[in-house]
């Protein structure tokens, strides 16, 4: 497993978690010296396992109500078909995430909302005059968990 | 409630949440000083719930991921608490979503390889409670992810 061992799983564990710990903090935390701490958190960046920060935001409490995911189908399927939407697709601020998929949708997309008109506003104006576009399904989000996935049980 | 300095400092952090403190304050037009005490008092106040790290799964060595989407049979009224309840003690689940729509739940789950996926699906997704329907998704590539708001 990449050589990890159980005190790099601890750091991703932490980091996964909190990304605002300082090295001197995550080395007591773990039983290491700050500069050990430092170095392994290093080394778990360069190998590119351990990723960018994630700011997680009370959507709401901003103004935006509304997060909706949606199943899209290209009515045409091609090299240049699949560019040209996720370029478009990618342009658009509400859309946070583009996922290129494989089943019943070929892209999976999140999309921010204030409220349910602005949603609609959305889906007219910018998905449904996207190239390309055919069937869309949009589901509306009722609630979201993250979980740290399989780092408390590898190694 | 965030103000107007509040919102272009979050503006700011959520397009580029890996910069230091010191750039964000430049570039949201506040000092240094204000920056911390501002983003301390939306952490406290719920606003920011959380800054973590993202964890390359793929970085790891685990190539596969699958957006599971199910729907339940809701004629028991607990289907939802423990469904939601038995996908939390899978480990390879990553993100946990409920919808009102055509599809109630949403599961994110990882795997090493097909061979270990298919050991996944069979032993710990199939045995989930009140699952009356469900189709996969499988992950080809990550184009956008970014938590960024018109602010």
């Amino acid at each position: 497993m990449s050589g990890l061992d159980q005190t790099d799983l601890a750091i991703l564990r932490i980091l996964a978690a909190d990304a605002t710990r300082s090295a001197a903090e995550i080395g007591r935390s773990v039983g290491i010296g700050q500069s050990a701490a430092w170095r392994r958190i290093r080394k778990l960046r360069e190998s590119g396992i351990l990723g960018g920060r994630r700011v997680v935001v009370d959507n709401a409490a901003l103004g935006f109500g509304v997060t909706v995911f949606l199943g899209v189908r290209l009515a045409a399927k091609g090299r240049t078909s699949l560019d040209e939407f996720e370029r478009a697709v990618t342009a658009i601020p509400e859309v946070q995430t583009v996922q290129h998929v494989l089943g019943q949708f070929d892209y999976r997309l999140r999309i921010i909302a204030r409220d349910i008109s602005d949603f609609e506003r959305i889906l007219r104006r910018r998905i449904m005059t996207l190239p390309g576009v055919g069937q869309v399904e949009a589901n509306v989000m009722l609630s979201e968990e993250r979980l740290p996935g399989p780092l408390g049980t590898l190694g | 409630m965030p103000d107007m300095s509040d919102r272009r400092i979050l503006r700011h952090l959520l397009a580029d949440p890996d910069a230091s403190n010191a750039v964000l304050a430049r570039r949201a037009g506040v000092t240094t000083a204000s920056l911390w005490r501002r983003l301390e008092r939306m952490r406290e106040a719920g606003v920011i719930p959380a800054i973590q790290n993202r964890v390359d799964w793929r970085a790891l060595g685990w190539e596969v991921e699958v957006s599971l989407r199910f729907t339940l049979d809701k004629t028991d009224p607990r289907a939802f608490d423990e469904f939601i309840a038995a996908a939390r003690e899978v480990p390879e689940v990553t993100e946990i979503q409920t919808f009102l729509g055509s599809v109630d739940l949403r599961l994110s789950v990882i795997a090493r390889d097909m061979a270990h996926w298919q050991q996944i699906y069979r032993a710990r997704i199939l045995t989930l409670p009140h699952v009356s329907d469900s189709d996969a998704l499988m992950l080809v590539s990550t184009i956008k992810d970014s938590a960024e708001l018109a602010l």
